[in-house]
């Protein structure tokens, strides 16, 4: 198999490569053959290796390829550790990756960098499979890292756009503050069990539960506290949890491709997937447990909460990602590993559909991106409309589709977390999480019904030229909402409750909710049939009458409401103020220490005082000397001949 | 296989320097004999890097004993040995000065308008000197070497270099003539102590606290103005600003390294005591290094200036992986902070001469290296931008690139020693994308600026080649660093054997 | 009688003298130079004294030498001094400050 998996990562890099340096002689059309083809080649031998371990039995491998370095007894290896939570990953990221990779060739058509454009996604791809495919940390840090390189290059694709090149530098530095705290947490694993691989580290995890360590004087914390939370702020920056969220919905100046691919289905679930992948070490934790359930609930009700007020058709699917990405934080927290990358798997497919079909009304509308411009497309565009229409219902979970499942087992599993205790935290994560499926419901219906229903807003130039887009288009939009709509009801049992997992994912036995839930798991039909009692249900469908009523019925309502509530209307429309507070705060806060200590610090200090002030003291001291030296010769025969008497004197009176 | 390797690595460049002046060419760049001149020069420096492969073929990475020793009496009157030697720590400093002068020399291939000949002596003959600074084993051989190369140096800042170039090579001369000064104090009293030069007899002899410390300060001076340290820096953006390109190459690349070099190779060993008692000092500097000149590097508004100012923060990187061998003596993570520190002076050399090439090809197109006379430069160089935007990402400390090996090196190893070291020191990962990437927003980035970047024109081939290499050397080491740290292991462990010793 | 330390006094009086000599007169440098040949006499004097005092003749020998050495020095001095006033038309020691600092 080890042919295999070398042939999965490096079909991509290699499609990359040529593409990236050879574009040129190749041409658009070559450029877009050996990536598709080396992207799709990646795909369908991923299918294969899921095929052979769920359905063929095979066992996990765990193979090194080369030794990276070996220092101090540390080896630093590249390696590949293939179990059931890899392959679903790779299985994923491949198939989104492969429908982005199509879809591009239509959404890309008349731009001049195409070539580009294709070698970075191939590299994305190349990228992300050596996070999820990486057996030690050291791997998993530099696809954590090359991730959000191609994610950089990306968002800045367009880079003559001032608007773009902004977002990008943002979204890196942001991702930086997370690598920060995910370097350190390496750090902190390499000091405690003295190896970067996982295997060894997670047959230690116990004993190094059992230290501790003095971050503050006087204050021990336990050694795997320290180790989860410093892991986490690397997944909150990646996966945009708050505070962290900020880079996410200014990465929307990308090409739609990518923000389907990369800020949607793939990337920014690296978060989700480390923790889930790290779950032998978070189940010894849970205080950082408790602390990743608080952020996760924080970010999945107030980031859906922004998805209402924005009205740029990207940003409102962008926060939307920001809360789905809430909820599976949210079920990482409630140690129900298992529903998170379910429902990440899920997402991916809704997500990137929304957002590929978003591109397609984007593409339809001149790149036009307002939804207060739009409005009933939905005559001009039939598959762009009922491919959205699945995205949106999936989102809100609505029963059947493939988000009912991975959500509304989600939630269960939280409901039933008990052992955060009956406190604050269990009732913020269950609270964000309940609420955030109203919420939900209403943004994603809100911009369902106004870009596809209602009143036609577009100009007459624009509406001359609507119709549906090209085969390329709305091939990956039918060929993911196939997922969106199915995949739940065959993949939900076995996946969350067959043990699919296997030993990837590990459960302290006490907290498997997922297992306390399966006892009464009596298939996909069961839970559909018992819909109707949960709160989720009448919550979701709250938000869509609420949406109904607002947008379809009385239209002119919203604004009515916007003009009532203003004050609430400018904290949403401002985003809380953390890009105030990070742009007008902390940036300006650095360009003014640096300013300070470089003028003051470096030339004035340092340059001025010590380094030229010296050589001035020194020009100074010359100054006052060379007032002796008047130029007479009367006064150097006098200082002669004091002088000679002093000596004299000296000889005779001291000696 | 050659006899004598390492005196060859130093006397060829040197006589092909020697050569070049006397030759000259003629006061006339464009002239037949300039182009053979430069012909000679760029075939003289790719020979002494062919010779120096051997360096690494014939490399025992088993033994942290000197190997290629070459010894010959030199003043039998005091005792001083023409005495030549390669560990783990001066090899690939060797190989990294020998791979990067040919690149120097087909940089300033025609950018050169005056005195080519002389401009590739320099060079030629400072990369001598360096060979024989990293190979001597005799003090005052060292020192000779090491005080010598400042002529050269001198000269490419004071004869090629900017508007400025007296006030830098003037601050560059004394700064550094100062610290190394105090340097020869400290031979004269090791010289008396043990009545020999012979640096393997330095490490050896017991020497009281008192005198350990003294002697530590002394070093200290010499080689953290040559680091540069904070607060000792002021020197390095001047300099770096008013050089030449190929100076700022060289000055980057492998000037900096000697004051590295010298730590592991002087202070460790020969006063284990006395860097232990300074220990937390030198760490608390590399950390200022790393943060408060990161915050210094962003507001640079002078391309160079701001990639010198880089330099000193990841050169806080190397003391810092150096000095926390103290806080662990007998643990594991000793021998990878040192490795890491190694590890980074080479990267450092490769990213920092890379960037300023990148920044000299702008020069030699616009004659400005101030950030704000540029903007979307990859409109029309997008050769270039690739280049340049690699490059950046190195300087960054990205995984996959030669900047991350170390840096990820010494932020583990710190985290070992004390937690808050690894923290103060990772702040570069924010800071260090700050300064960099905000710089390439500002140059490559962005609509064309002005009709200077409209006009310009992309790398042609002998820049594509320049850049092309250092783009391979980046990236294989950081796609591959083993050999390079095998090379090191070895004698990293026997250093820190000899730095945990008491000897007083 | 008259001994040695009359000849004694009349050296040094004739030394202080010269000393004086140079250090106040500040307008005619030919003055100056008569002042150092004084010095230089007022020496001779102590030599020849302790000469006949000690009864060794090698001080009078000593004496010739400086006087010849003086002699020198004043036509060297005196060259100087012409080509001084032709330079600068004056030979005002105060004027005289080209090595001020």
């Amino acid at each position: 198999m080890y042919s295999y998996y070398l042939t999965i990562v490096l079909a991509p890099l290699f499609a990359a490569i040529v593409a990236g340096l050879f574009g040129y002689k190749i041409g658009r059309k070559g450029a877009h053959s050996i990536t598709i083809g080396a992207v799709g080649l990646s795909c369908v031998l991923s299918f294969y290796v899921l095929y052979r371990m769920y359905w063929g039995g095979a066992e996990p491998e765990n193979i090194s390829v080369y030794t990276w370095a070996v220092s101090d007894g540390l080896r630093m290896e590249v390696g590949f550790l293939v179990d059931r939570l890899t392959v679903l990953m790779m299985a994923v990221v491949t198939f989104v990756s492969f429908m982005v990779h199509i879809y591009t060739i239509g959404y890309m058509h008349d731009d001049p960098g195409y070539q580009r454009f294709f070698s970075y996604i191939s590299l994305f791809t190349f990228s992300m499979l050596m996070l999820v495919m990486s057996n030690n940390f050291l791997q998993l840090f530099f696809g954590w890292e090359a991730v959000g390189l191609v994610s950089y290059l990306l968002i800045g694709f367009w880079f003559k756009r001032e608007t773009a090149i902004f977002a990008n530098l943002k979204a890196f530095l942001v991702n930086r503050v997370g690598d920060f705290g995910f370097i350190l947490g390496i750090a902190a694993v390499v000091m405690f069990t003295g190896s970067l691989d996982y295997a060894t580290v997670f047959g230690q995890a116990e004993e190094v539960a059992a230290q501790s360590v003095e971050v503050f004087p006087g204050s021990p914390w336990n050694a795997m506290t320290l180790i989860c939370i410093l892991l986490f702020i690397g997944a909150m920056g990646k996966s945009a949890q708050a505070p962290l969220h900020v880079w996410l919905p200014d990465s929307m100046e990308g090409p739609t491709p990518i923000s389907a691919l990369i800020h949607a289905a793939t990337m920014v679930t690296a978060g989700i997937f480390m923790v889930a992948r790290m779950s032998p070490l978070y189940e010894f934790s849970t205080t950082a447990l408790a602390v990743v359930i608080v952020i996760g609930a924080i970010t999945a009700f107030f980031m859906g909460l922004l998805g209402i007020v924005q009205n740029d058709i990207k940003r409102v699917v962008a926060y939307s990602t920001l809360s789905q990405l809430g909820y599976m934080t949210v079920a990482l927290g409630a140690s129900a590993y298992g529903a998170a990358i379910f429902h990440l798997m899920t997402h991916a497919f809704f997500k990137a559909l929304l957002f590929l079909a978003a591109g397609s009304v984007i593409i339809a509308m001149h790149h036009e991106q307002d939804i207060r411009k739009m409005g009933g497309i939905r005559k001009y565009m039939p598959i762009t409309y009922w491919t959205s229409l699945i995205g949106s219902l999936a989102l809100i979970g609505f029963p059947g589709t493939a988000g009912f499942f991975s959500k509304d087992l989600l939630i269960e599993a939280v409901r039933d977390s008990h052992w955060h205790g009956e406190g604050a935290v269990y009732w913020i994560a269950y609270l964000s999480v309940l609420l955030g499926v109203f919420v939900t419901a209403l943004y994603s219906f809100r911009m369902f019904f106004l870009v596809f229903h209602g009143e036609e807003r577009m100009d007459k130039e624009t509406r001359s030229h609507l119709h549906e887009t090209p085969w390329v288009v709305t091939v990956p939009l039918v060929m993911l909402a196939i997922p969106s709509l199915a995949i739940g009801w065959f993949t939900v049992g076995p996946v969350l409750f067959g043990g699919f997992f296997g030993d990837a994912i590990f459960v302290e036995h006490s907290r498997d909710v997922l297992a306390h839930i399966g006892e009464h798991w009596h298939g996909p039909m069961g839970l559909l049939t018992h819909t109707w009692q949960t709160p989720v249900f009448w919550l979701a469908m709250g938000g869509l009458a609420t949406a109904v009523y607002l947008y379809l019925l009385r239209p002119d309502l919203p604004a009515k409401i916007k003009a009532k509530v203003e004050g609430l209307y400018n904290l949403l429309d401002r985003k809380y103020y953390f890009d105030d507070l990070y742009i007008k705060g902390f940036a300006a806060w650095g360009r003014g220490i640096g300013t300070a200590l470089w003028k003051h610090g470096d030339q004035f200090l340092i340059d001025g005082v010590l380094v030229n002030g010296t050589a001035n003291s020194v020009g100074k001291l010359a100054g006052v000397m060379r007032q002796l030296q008047s130029g007479y010769l009367y006064t150097y025969a006098f200082a002669m001949i004091i002088g000679l008497t002093m000596f004299l004197g000296w000889l005779i009176w001291f000696r | 296989m050659v006899d004598n390797l390492l005196s060859v690595l130093i006397w060829l460049p040197i006589a092909g320097g020697v050569v070049l002046l006397a030759m000259g060419d003629g006061n006339d760049a464009a002239s037949a004999r300039a182009n053979a001149m430069r012909w000679t020069a760029l075939a003289v420096s790719v020979l002494t890097f062919v010779l120096s492969i051997g360096l690494y073929t014939g490399f025992d990475t088993t033994t942290a004993a000197m190997q290629f020793v070459e010894r010959a009496p030199w003043i039998d009157a005091i005792d001083v040995w023409y005495y030549l030697g390669v560990d783990g720590f001066s090899a690939p400093l060797i190989l990294l000065t020998t791979f990067i002068t040919p690149l120097v020399v087909i940089a300033g291939w025609d950018v050169i308008k005056t005195r080519p000949a002389q401009y590739f002596a320099a060079f030629l003959i400072l990369e001598g000197l360096m060979n024989g600074v990293f190979s001597a084993l005799d003090g005052l051989l060292f020192y000779v070497f090491w005080e010598a190369m400042l002529v050269p140096m001198f000269l490419i800042i004071g004869v090629w270099g900017g508007e400025r170039r007296v006030y830098a090579t003037l601050k560059f001369f004394l700064y550094t003539f100062l610290g190394s000064v105090l340097m020869l104090v400290a031979f004269i009293y090791l010289y008396r102590l043990t009545g020999s030069f012979d640096m393997g007899r330095w490490m050896e002899v017991p020497v009281s606290l008192t005198a350990q410390k003294m002697i530590f300060i002394a070093f200290l001076l010499a080689f953290a103005i040559k680091v540069p340290m904070w607060p000792v820096h002021t020197w390095l953006p001047d300099a770096h600003v008013e050089a030449p390109t190929g100076g700022s190459v060289i000055l980057a690349a492998i000037l900096l390294k000697m004051g590295g070099y010298g730590f592991v190779r002087f202070s460790l060993p020969m006063v284990p005591d006395g860097s232990r008692y300074f220990a937390g000092m030198m760490i608390a500097l590399s950390l200022i290094a790393v943060v408060y000149i990161g915050f210094v590097a962003l507001m640079q508004k002078d391309m160079k200036k701001l990639i010198a100012y880089s330099s000193i923060a990841h050169m806080g990187f190397v003391t810092l992986g150096f000095f926390i061998v103290w806080h662990m003596f007998g643990e594991s993570g000793a021998v990878l902070g040192v490795s890491g520190g190694m590890v980074q002076m080479v990267s450092h050399g490769l990213i920092s001469g890379a960037m300023f090439l990148c920044v000299g090809v702008l020069y030699d197109r616009v004659h400005s290296r101030q950030i704000s006379d540029y903007g979307g430069v990859a409109n029309t160089m997008p050769v270039f931008a690739a280049f340049m935007v690699l490059f950046a990402m190195a300087n960054a400390g990205l995984p996959g690139t030669s900047g991350f090996v170390g840096e990820f090196m010494v932020i583990i190893a710190s985290f070992k020693a004390n937690p808050w070291f690894a923290f103060f020191a990772a702040m570069t990962l924010v800071l260090g994308a700050a300064y960099t990437l905000w710089m390439i927003k500002r140059v490559v980035y962005g609509e064309v600026a002005n009709d200077h970047v409209a006009t310009l024109e992309d790398v042609n081939r002998r820049e594509f080649i320049v850049l092309g290499i250092l783009a391979f050397a980046v990236l294989l080491v950081g796609l591959w660093p083993a050999p390079l740290i095998d090379m090191m292991e070895v004698t990293i462990q026997h250093l820190v054997e000899q730095a945990g010793q008491t000897k007083y | 009688m008259i001994g040695l330390q009359h000849y004694l006094t009349l050296s040094a009086m004739l030394f202080v003298l010269s000393i004086a000599g140079i250090i106040i007169n500040r307008r005619n440098l030919i003055l100056l130079l008569m002042c150092i040949e004084l010095m230089l006499l007022a020496v001779n004097f102590n030599f020849i004294a302790f000469s006949r005092y000690l009864g060794d003749e090698t001080g009078q020998v000593f004496v010739f030498f400086i006087l010849t050495v003086a002699a020198a020095e004043a036509a060297i001095g005196l060259a100087i001094l012409v080509v001084l006033f032709r330079t600068r038309r004056s030979i005002n020691v105060e004027e005289l400050n080209r090595m001020k600092g």
